[in-house]
């Protein structure tokens, strides 16, 4: 573990690309031709959600299975929407993940930039720490957590899923490894000359300096927290107060699954970050990449 | 590793406290109360300097404290007891009685070789295509952050939508991969309940899932690499395929390991694909268990059987696994060094 956070601190200081980094090949037909099918594959089970919520459990137990969009669609959609009690659903997942993604932009951006700019004692023993906690998954520690949850009455209870996944780990060190560049360190300095307290350095120099990379962490905070399955589907039940991947699991446990009604629920549950992904998609990628090569 | 971060910092706290220190005592002799005043704001000051790095880092500290490492450890010892989910307080020593359990329970063993099975069906394809993938966006292409989003896309995908649907292509009778088996001579393949078959489907949605991602940080390393050892290689008459060989590969290898050791980690916490792969058989993976994983054991044993104290040996089980990994991972890198070192 400790040769990946090497290969970690590696990669980060030698993240400055030179102007003459990477290729400059263009891609031939053949290229295009396997991307091509590479994007059919990766789109076509999302088109076919949308083509069988549109279609009915009928239509969907027939071969050959159906490769164009029915009448069916707006029943579908409304029958999950009261079915799989989507409307909360879709409420509280925008709860969940807003918050943990506004927790997360915070407390990664202040701890970022203590790490990246600042002095003080156990710096480097605390940043390996930082690294050290990305490698253990918290599936691990479940049954304290639902513990400590049942202990607090906190079952069906929103902060029972925000409050554990409020800090991340990555965020610090994709903060930090922002922050080192971006900031200058005269900026904090001139501030500090000017007599501006800690608080106030954060909120007029370091906040501006960050808000690119806050951005990217927000989005990347925010489809992790949607898509979030294994401790919501611990914390939180299907009749309570679920998240959109709660409920989700609720729909079709009928005598006879009406599979159209399922795929309305999945696509109901996916449409809003679809949507973001066409709006944002180019600074999400630039971000996973920019992590990449960074953290 | 934080070389930069010292190289700016030094000396702040000495020479940014400076203007309040340097002014001369003697000359305050006349503004007693101002120079009191002056000297309570370099006190505030200097606290200031050294605390609030502390105040900004422990939010995430206290965080990580309470909802991470407590319940790690907290593990640990619940898996010594005897703990109910109808009543979790209850805890009644039993010694190391969960583990020896664990060891004599073949569903335990079973789910073992599950997640090992459908880890390396699914981590190593997937990271395989990714290079592929990558190789070819790192082209100069036309449309090329279209590409790159769409490959993003089933990142989007949540677990339980990417799943549900799979599970209506992968369907028996209706199913469009069987149908499409069909068109090409095949025999309908009963995907949900085989035993191969199962496996393979569950590790397809991961594959699907992740394999764009996965392009897109190979990609971003693959951009880092200077353009001048592609020239060189080419002077020397190495072919596209062998640049790839001999220059792309090795300069990714830090990369590589990275989303190996990340892949290993989300393979042997699998959980939500083969729960709601077959819906109806609930937590058991499949009616013989044939892809129940150990994260899916985890959570019959906790959730369905209500043996907390179970549940927290699994864990803790999966924890020191995570940990002969690492220390596996840490050898290989270890060796590979030296080897370097050896060769230059």
């Amino acid at each position: 573990m400790s040769a990946v956070v090497k290969s970690l601190a590696d990669r980060g200081r030698s993240a400055g690309r030179g102007p003459r980094a990477g290729r400059q090949l263009h891609g031939g037909r053949w290229t295009y031709a396997v991307l091509i099918v590479f994007t059919a594959v990766s789109l076509f089970p999302l088109v076919w959600t949308a083509i069988a919520a549109s279609r009915n459990n009928t239509r969907l137990a027939q071969t050959p299975p159906p490769f164009w969009f029915g009448s069916n669609l707006f029943k579908n959609l409304e029958i999950a929407w009261t079915d799989a009690n989507m409307g909360t659903a879709l409420l509280n997942t925008t709860v969940v993940a807003g918050s943990i993604a506004a927790g997360t932009v915070l407390f990664s951006t202040l701890a970022g930039f203590a790490f990246a700019k600042l002095r003080f004692r156990f710096k480097n023993l605390l940043m390996l720490l930082v690294i050290g906690t990305m490698m253990v998954p918290p599936q691990l520690g479940v049954v304290p957590l639902y513990m400590l949850i049942a202990e607090l009455r906190w079952t069906d209870h929103l902060q029972a899923v925000i409050l554990p996944t409020l800090v991340s780990a990555f965020g610090v060190f994709f903060m930090r490894q922002y922050l080192l560049q971006a900031l200058p360190s005269e900026l904090i300095e001139a501030a500090r000359v000017d007599g501006a307290n800690s608080l106030r350095v954060v909120w007029h120099i370091v906040f501006p300096a960050a808000r690119p990379a806050m951005a990217v962490l927000a989005m990347l905070t925010f489809v992790q927290a949607w898509n979030d399955f294994f401790w919501p589907i611990i914390a939180l039940t299907q009749n309570g107060s679920p998240t959109v991947q709660v409920a989700l699991t609720g729909l079709g446990r009928g005598y006879i699954p009406d599979q159209s009604v399922i795929m309305a629920g999945a696509l109901l549950g996916t449409l809003p970050l679809l949507v973001a992904f066409v709006i944002f998609g180019k600074q999400i990628v630039g971000g996973i990449m920019q992590g990449a090569v960074k953290g | 590793m934080a070389s930069e971060s010292q190289a700016a910092a030094p000396a702040r706290g000495e020479e940014g406290a400076a203007p309040a220190d340097a002014v001369p005592v003697a000359y305050q002799a006349g503004h007693a109360a101002e120079s009191e005043a002056r000297e309570r704001r370099s006190r505030r000051y200097r606290r200031d300097v050294r605390w609030s790095p502390y105040a900004f880092i422990a939010p995430f500290f206290v965080f990580f404290a309470a909802f991470g490492l407590f319940p790690l450890l907290y593990t640990g010892w619940a898996s010594l007891h005897r703990v109910e989910l109808t009543a979790p307080t209850d805890m009644e020593w039993v010694g190391l009685r969960n583990f020896s359990r664990l060891l004599d329970d073949d569903f335990f063993w079973n789910a073992l070789l599950n997640t090992v099975t459908i880890g390396l069906l699914s981590t190593v394809p997937q990271l395989l295509m990714a290079l592929g993938i990558a190789h070819l966006l790192n082209y100069r292409l036309r449309g090329s952050m279209f590409f790159r989003v769409a490959a993003l896309t089933p990142y989007a995908t949540s677990v339980a939508a990417a799943t549900l649907v799979f599970v209506l292509l992968f369907g028996r009778d209706y199913g469009m991969i069987n149908w499409a088996l069909g068109l090409v001579g095949f025999d309908g393949v009963d995907w949900q309940n085989g035993d191969w078959t199962s496996k393979l489907a569950v590790s397809t949605i991961v594959i699907w899932r992740w394999t764009g991602y996965n392009a897109l940080i190979y990609l971003a390393a693959m951009q880092s690499i200077p353009a001048d050892l592609y020239e060189s290689a080419a002077l020397d008459g190495a072919s596209r395929w062998q640049q790839f060989l001999h220059v792309t590969l090795p300069s990714l290898r830090p990369t590589i390991l990275f989303t190996c050791v990340v892949s290993t980690i989300g393979a042997i916490q699998l959980f939500g694909e083969p729960l709601l792969f077959n819906g109806s058989a609930g937590a058991s993976g499949g009616p013989s268990h044939q892809f129940q994983t150990l994260g899916l054991y985890l959570y019959e044993q906790g959730w369905v059987n209500l043996h907390l104290g179970r549940a927290s040996a699994i864990a803790w089980t999966m924890f020191l696994i995570l940990l002969l990994i690492g220390a596996v991972n840490w050898l290989i890198v270890h060796r590979l060094r030296k080897n370097e070192r050896g060769a230059a």
